[in-house]
C-alpha cells in the first residue's frame, strides 16, 4: 500500500492507504477525525463534507489518493483557541440542528458558501447553495437563519482585519 | 468498492501510456459519477488514472472567435469564468446547476462529456453549440461524439483533453429535475449560430442526446416561445420509466424548449 499524506487541519498526516481508501475512510479510521460523517454513501447527503484545498467536497466521493499533497479543512479544525467558528457558534444560538448528524456537512458547506459568495446572503441564495445537503429534522428553517447570521458575522470580521 | 490501483498522470502522454500499460483501466477525471459507479459495483477498473492535475488540460480560453475549455475543468470553473458568462452564458448557467455545489467543484467537463449521461447537462449544449471534442489523438464534432446511451466515439485509449466552442449570438439551457436525484428529466439547450437555430434534447431520448428538427424548424421560422409552444417529440423515441412516461418527458420538452426560447432574449 502506498502512502498518502497531506495537511488536515494544519497538520501533516501520512498513512497507508488502498487506492479505494475513500477520503471520509482516510479523516475517520486514519487520523481519527470523526467529526466528518457517513450518512448517506451515495454522494447525495453531504454529511461528509470537508474543505480540499479551500473548496467543499463530498469526502465520501474522493479517493484518499486524490487528495495526497492537499490542504484539508474538516469540522474540527474550524474552532480556534476554544473560541468556536462564527458558523459554529450561529447553528448553536438559532438552533441549526436537531440530532445533529447533518451538521458538520452543513457548517462546512455553509462556510465555503461564505467564503465564494461574500455577505450578506439571502435566504433564497442559502436554500440553493444549500441543494448538497440534506437535513432531516429541521425542515432547514433555522439553518438558513443560522448561515444567514454567521454571514454577517464573518464579514464583520473579515472587515475589522482589514 | 473493489480494490483498484490509483495513478496519478503528469501530462496527456503520460496519462495515455498509464491507460494502455493497465489490465482495464478508467480516467478518473474528478470522479463524480466514475466513484459512485465503482461503490455500487457497477464498475471495477483495475486502474483510475487522474487526469486532473495535468496543466494542459485545465482553464478556459478564448480560441478563434470561440471558447476552449480544458476536459479537466471543473464545473465550478466554467461557471464562475467571465469568458464563459460573457461569450456563452447558457453555457455558464448550465454548468453552475449541475449536481450541487461541492459535486461542482470536483466534476469535470471533459469527464461529463465522456460519460455520455442520458441525463447529463453538458452533451446537450456540446450538441447544440456544434462543439469540437478534443483528444489526444484526434478532433470529434460533437454530431459524431455521442453515439448512444453512455456510449461515444471515443476508443478504449482516447482520452477527451479539451472542448471547443463556437460562439453564438444567444444560447440558454432550461431543465426540469427529477425532483429525487436532480438528473433532468428533460433538458433543452437552445443556440442562435451562424450556422442557424440549433436545439439538443438531454434527459429524454433513448439514445442519450438528441437534436430537435421540429423544434429547429419552428425557430428558424419564429424565434419565439409562442413558435414552440405547438411542437410536439415523438414518444416512441423517449425514455418512460418510474419517473415519468414517455408522454410527459414529450411535454417537458416542448415546455423546456420555450423557457429556453425565453430565456435567450
Amino acid at each position: 500500500m502506498a502512502n498518502v499524506t497531506m495537511t488536515v487541519n494544519g497538520k501533516s498526516v501520512s498513512k497507508p492507504a488502498e487506492g479505494r481508501t475513500l477520503l471520509v475512510e482516510f479523516l475517520r479510521d486514519g487520523a481519527g477525525l470523526t467529526g466528518t460523517h457517513v450518512g448517506c454513501d451515495t454522494s447525495q447527503c453531504g454529511a461528509c463534507v470537508v474543505h480540499v484545498d479551500g473548496k467543499a467536497v463530498k469526502s465520501c466521493t474522493m479517493l484518499a489518493a486524490q487528495a495526497d499533497g492537499a490542504q484539508v479543512t474538516t469540522i474540527e479544525g474550524l474552532a480556534s483557541g476554544g473560541e468556536l467558528h462564527p458558523m459554529q457558534a450561529a447553528f448553536r444560538e438559532h438552533h441549526g440542528l436537531q440530532c445533529g448528524f447533518c451538521t458538520p456537512g452543513m457548517i462546512m458547506a455553509a462556510v465555503d458558501m461564505v467564503n465564494r459568495l461574500g455577505a450578506p446572503l439571502d435566504e433564497a441564495a442559502i436554500r440553493a447553495e444549500l441543494e448538497g445537503n440534506i437535513c432531516r429534522c429541521t425542515g432547514y428553517h433555522n439553518i438558513v437563519k443560522a448561515i444567514a447570521a454567521a454571514s454577517e458575522t464573518m464579514a464583520g470580521m473579515k472587515t475589522a482585519a482589514e | 468498492m473493489y480494490e483498484t490501483n490509483y495513478h496519478r498522470a503528469t501530462s496527456v502522454d503520460d496519462a495515455a501510456a498509464k491507460l494502455g500499460a493497465a489490465e482495464d483501466a478508467k480516467v478518473l477525471s474528478g470522479g463524480q459519477t466514475l466513484l459512485p459507479t465503482m461503490k455500487q459495483r457497477l464498475a471495477a477498473p483495475s486502474d483510475v488514472i487522474d487526469v486532473t492535475h495535468i496543466a494542459d488540460m485545465k482553464g478556459i480560453t478564448e480560441s478563434g472567435g470561440g471558447i476552449r475549455i480544458g476536459a479537466a475543468t471543473t464545473h465550478a470553473e466554467v461557471a464562475g469564468s467571465e469568458i464563459v458568462k460573457r461569450m456563452l452564458p447558457g453555457l455558464a448557467a448550465l454548468a453552475g446547476h449541475i449536481g450541487d455545489p461541492h459535486v461542482r467543484h470536483m466534476g469535470t467537463i471533459g469527464g461529463s462529456l465522456a460519460n455520455n449521461d442520458p441525463a447529463a447537462d453538458y452533451p446537450s449544449a456540446a450538441l447544440a453549440l456544434g462543439a469540437t471534442i478534443h483528444t489526444n489523438a484526434r478532433q470529434i464534432s460533437a454530431e459524431d461524439f455521442f453515439t448512444g446511451m453512455f456510449e461515444t466515439a471515443l476508443d478504449e485509449s482516447e482520452i477527451v483533453t479539451a472542448v471547443e466552442f463556437p460562439k453564438a449570438s444567444a444560447c440558454a439551457y432550461a431543465k426540469y429535475p427529477n425532483p429525487a436525484s436532480r438528473y433532468a428529466m428533460a433538458g433543452v439547450f437552445v443556440a442562435r449560430t451562424d450556422g442557424g437555430v440549433r436545439v439538443a434534447v438531454t434527459g429524454a431520448g433513448q439514445n442519450g442526446v438528441f437534436r430537435h428538427a421540429g423544434l429547429e424548424d419552428a425557430l428558424a421560422q419564429s424565434f419565439s416561445a409562442d413558435a414552440v409552444a405547438g411542437v410536439t417529440t415523438d414518444p416512441d423515441q423517449l425514455l418512460a420509466d418510474i419517473h415519468g412516461s414517455a408522454e410527459y418527458r414529450a411535454n417537458l420538452v416542448t415546455v423546456m424548449a420555450k423557457r429556453a426560447v425565453a430565456a435567450c432574449a
